[in-house]
């Protein structure tokens, strides 16, 4: 057979599959929400020429299954759970994305591509909005029209000092100075504001580098070598005072001996060189624990993933007991 | 003129942000050029948009070959700047219901949070756990005992991995309490609180030696190589 041909036969299989679990048992692969009206009373505002008025709306909240079939179950005719459609619709979605990227362990293929190339414009849009909203709208158009951003989007937003309104006229300036990126003729102007973003990177960089890693790490490393553990009566207690103080001595050799390896200032011979190779020792075993480390966070994604298909869309286990309920009301008729 | 004005630029607006950690009179100019940072840094998300249309819009109107991948990116990428920026779905904030643009745009029931929720997370988590099997896999090819430094890190490696399963524990677990310390749940914490935080602590202290000495060198105008054609002394 052709290698298409496997995977329509793959294909179908799975599908069949999923058709069958779909309409077995308790189905799989659904959401339910919960209704929850909100009614605010709005007073006139004079200043906007508003009356009073009253603002309603329904708010849908997630809910598990079983609090569906419970409700189902002493009321049939209920509305206040319902089932979802979009978010059915966006579970199915994301079912589909996973396996897409799952199916690049096989080879490169159309439905990988097409999951890597939405990632690209989600993921781009996604954090332009995080920008404008949390950004821009409270610092540049807060300080620039800040009658129309009190009016429609920011009521609680607080007043600009003149400072703030005219470095933010700047900031509007630079930005769209560094817009010109886009033009062919004009792309030197963009060389001005990432100057200013360089710059106070740099500042910045500095100062957090130095406060919080340079001198904190330093400090943490002066440790007494010999660490006095005492019990209750007050006397020393010797096991826990030789591990403490050859913890101690472990880290504190560790460290400069690390630091000797990264010294190239001088030739690693003698007593820098048998420094220096302990200290590649000492980081050989911190890469060696970053990467089990890795590992295991890695694949605690993946548990969590495989966990989101069987248990959330294909409803095969259910650990939190999410659908408990009905399991139940199975086994008592 | 063209070089002259961005260097400028970078040494006034970097020792303005180091001033201010050391003057408490500066103190709200750096605050003020932080602002102004984190404008034109949100700015820069718009110039990322631009580019990522550009070149798909290129790609697409060239018929190039994938081109209907652009198409896909283009799409996901404006109807999640469209239900973004619009906050479609999202009902106001109860404390000021009268304005139907004070919601959270990433509050649940929006469009925008379903993105998120069922567009985003799925992607990237299945990524990232996706490079569990390219490490694993990377690792069985290039991991060699071959000398001291290298089964060190094997040796660490498996330590650490089984230490925190839950066959780790089944392993060591007949060790008696006087050598508890040898079970591989104690020895990995062992190794993560001090060989681990001794080797951290050394990158750490390098890296911010290494920054400080960049950083400086871009102020004080030593470092030109960002302006790019190779100006770096």
């Amino acid at each position: 057979m052709k290698p298409s041909r496997n995977w329509i036969v793959v294909l179908a299989v799975v599908a069949a599959l999923i058709g069958i679990r779909a309409f077995s048992g308790q189905g799989m692969g659904r959401v339910f929400v919960k209704a929850e009206p909100i009614t605010v009373q709005v007073a006139a505002d004079a200043r906007m020429g508003t009356p009073a008025q009253s603002v309603s709306w329904t708010r849908w909240s997630a809910v598990p299954a079983k609090a569906y079939f419970a409700a189902e179950r002493a009321n049939p005719q209920q509305t206040e759970i319902q089932f979802s459609w979009a978010r059915t619709m966006g579970l199915w979605l994301a079912a589909f994305l996973t396996l897409a990227i799952f199916s690049f362990m096989y080879r490169d293929n159309p439905a990988y591509r097409f999951a890597e190339a939405a990632i690209v414009g989600v993921s781009a849009a996604y954090w332009m909005t995080i920008g404008f909203w949390d950004t821009i709208v409270p610092k540049l158009l807060g300080s620039v029209w800040p009658n129309f951003v009190k009016a429609n989007i920011l009521p609680s937003l607080a007043e600009q000092s003149t400072v703030q309104v005219v470095a933010m006229w700047a900031a509007l300036v630079l930005g769209i100075m560094l817009l010109m990126r886009l033009s062919s003729k004009g792309a030197w102007i963009s060389m001005w504001p990432l100057a200013f973003i360089i710059g106070v990177t740099a500042g910045l960089k500095i100062v957090s580098h130095v406060e919080s890693d340079l001198l904190q790490q330093s400090v943490a490393t002066f440790k007494p070598l010999l660490a006095l553990e005492r019990g209750a009566d007050g006397a020393v207690a010797m096991a826990p005072t030789v591990w403490l103080s050859l913890r101690n001595v472990l880290i504190v050799v560790g460290v400069l001996s690390c630091l000797t390896y990264f010294f190239f200032s001088v030739e690693h011979k003698g007593l820098v060189g048998r420094s220096a190779r302990v200290g590649v020792w000492y980081l050989m075993i911190t890469f060696g624990a970053a990467f089990g480390f890795t590992v295991m966070g890695r694949v605690a994604l993946l548990a969590a993933r495989v966990e989101f298909l069987f248990d959330d869309w294909l409803w095969l286990i259910d650990p939190s007991g999410k659908r408990v309920v009905e399991t139940l009301s199975m086994v008592v008729g | 003129m063209k070089r002259l004005v961005p260097l400028w630029i970078a040494i006034i607006a970097g020792f303005a942000m180091l001033l201010s950690a050391f003057l408490p009179a500066t103190e709200s100019l750096g605050e003020t050029f932080g602002d102004v940072f984190n404008v034109v840094a949100a700015i820069a998300f718009v110039l990322g948009a631009g580019s990522l249309a550009k070149i798909n819009l290129a790609k697409v109107s060239r018929k190039d070959q994938g081109w209907g991948y652009a198409v896909v990116t283009l799409v996901c990428f404006a109807i999640t700047l469209l239900a973004g920026l619009g906050k479609i779905g999202v009902h106001p904030n109860p404390n000021f219901a009268a304005l139907p643009w004070s919601g959270d745009k990433e509050s649940e029931g929006g469009l925008f949070a379903w993105i998120y929720e069922y567009g985003l997370v799925p992607i990237t988590a299945t990524m990232f756990a996706l490079l569990a099997f390219y490490v694993a896999s990377a690792a069985f090819r290039a991991f060699r005992a071959k000398n001291v430094e290298a089964v060190l890190l094997l040796s660490t490696a498996f330590i650490v991995l089984l230490g925190r399963t839950f066959a780790g524990v089944v392993l060591t677990g007949w060790l008696p309490d006087w050598a508890s310390g040898l079970r591989l749940e104690n020895l990995s914490v062992y190794i993560m609180q001090v060989f681990n935080t001794a080797g951290n602590r050394a990158i750490i202290i390098g890296i911010a030696l290494g920054v400080a000495a960049t950083s400086l060198r871009i102020l004080l105008g030593v470092d030109r190589s960002w302006m790019g054609s190779g100006d770096a002394k």
